[in-house]
């Protein structure tokens, strides 16, 4: 996997989207094994402890559960992934109705540019 | 469990400069700790100490609840600024050598972490480059099963590359209840791999955080911070 950190946020929480990303596109898919914490880390090139703490998280909010003897594992609730999947969704759109919000488009406007783009007519 | 490294009011003076002034430091087991600070501002003094190469003018430092000496040598992994192996050494001796004089040296660790860089242990240390001797030194250091590893500018000479093996090194080795105290002022570096920092000023500390804490509560990096704290 590629991990791509920048240095202004902190590192767990960019550590937590990433894998998210991953299980949303594939890379992990549902009630796979995850890497020990230990090998995570040093593929992210980042602390054992780092590493932990996004799992905690991941763990808490289901994605990721622990089994005691065999190690961590990407969830097999398919509704929980398509759930990230449509925040994630969201939260995109968001930021770009943002950006073209900044550019002078109303949402409206940039939908119809979505569209004749997607046409090849702009 | 108690602090692996407890300073109390420590000060150091060398004739009338002084390098460190009163210092309060605390550092917990399982962490890796950046200690940062420009050159001069007492980050090798404190390391120095630490190793029981200086004495304090005043003040306390323990070590697991010890002072320097040799029983907390035994559980202190250090590497120094400079090289004290001998040139005419080989590597396999620079190994031997450390299994004579560490109990929790593990040459066999050692040994894996040779082969895995592609390095004849046949060699001289004299023939080695600078960043080669470096990274000899690391595993050295690395391979110990120390309580608190105190790596003094182990990325200093080094390129890029070189850094990454280093932090590789560093933090797939260190376990679990060992904390690892770095100084440095390659900040970008090696920012990634950090829990906490220590920001070393004029021989004081001036900061003392989580890593998570200054990009949460500040939205930058460390080395951004580092930048404004220690303007020029």
């Amino acid at each position: 996997m590629q991990w791509e950190l920048n240095s202004d946020r902190p590192v767990y929480l960019q550590l937590i989207e990433q894998i998210q990303a991953g299980i949303i596109s594939g890379h992990f898919n549902p009630g796979d094994k995850l890497p020990s914490v230990r090998d995570l880390a040093a593929d992210a090139a980042v602390n054992p402890n780092t590493m932990q703490k996004a799992l905690s998280e991941l763990e808490r909010t289901g994605l990721v559960y622990a089994n005691r003897t065999s190690g961590r594992f990407i969830t097999s609730d398919t509704e929980l992934i398509q759930n990230l999947k449509k925040q994630s969704a969201k939260s995109q759109i968001k930021d770009f109705l943002d950006r073209m919000e900044l550019l002078g488009f109303t949402p409206e406007e940039s939908i119809h540019l979505v569209k004749k783009t997607l046409n090849n007519e702009l | 469990m108690n602090a692996i490294l407890e300073c109390n009011s420590l000060t150091k003076k060398f004739s009338n400069v002084v390098a460190l002034s009163n210092v309060d430091l605390t550092l917990e087991r399982g962490r890796i700790v950046g200690l940062l600070g420009p050159n001069g501002s007492g980050k090798t003094t404190l390391i120095k100490i630490l190793n029981g190469l200086l004495v304090p003018n005043s003040g306390t430092l323990l070590i697991d609840g010890k002072k320097p000496g040799p029983d907390t040598k035994k559980i202190v992994s250090y590497l120094p600024d400079k090289s004290y192996l001998p040139d005419w050494m080989r590597v396999s001796d620079t190994i031997e050598f450390y299994k004579d004089f560490y109990e929790d040296f593990d040459a066999y660790k050692a040994m894996d972490m040779l082969k895995r860089l592609q390095l004849d242990p046949n060699r001289k240390l004299k023939a080695l480059s600078k960043g080669t001797k470096e990274k000899v030194q690391l595993i050295l250091v690395m391979s110990r099963q120390a309580d608190l590893y105190c790596l003094d500018e182990p990325i200093g000479g080094v390129d890029p590359a070189a850094r990454d093996y280093i932090l590789n090194t560093i933090i797939t080795n260190y376990n679990e209840n060992a904390t690892v105290l770095l100084s440095t002022h390659l900040i970008a570096d090696i920012e990634k791999v950090l829990d906490d920092v220590i920001f070393i000023k004029d021989g004081q500390i001036v900061l003392q955080s989580s890593v998570d804490d200054i990009r949460m509560k500040e939205g930058k990096s460390v080395d951004s911070l580092f930048r404004e704290v220690f303007k020029c």
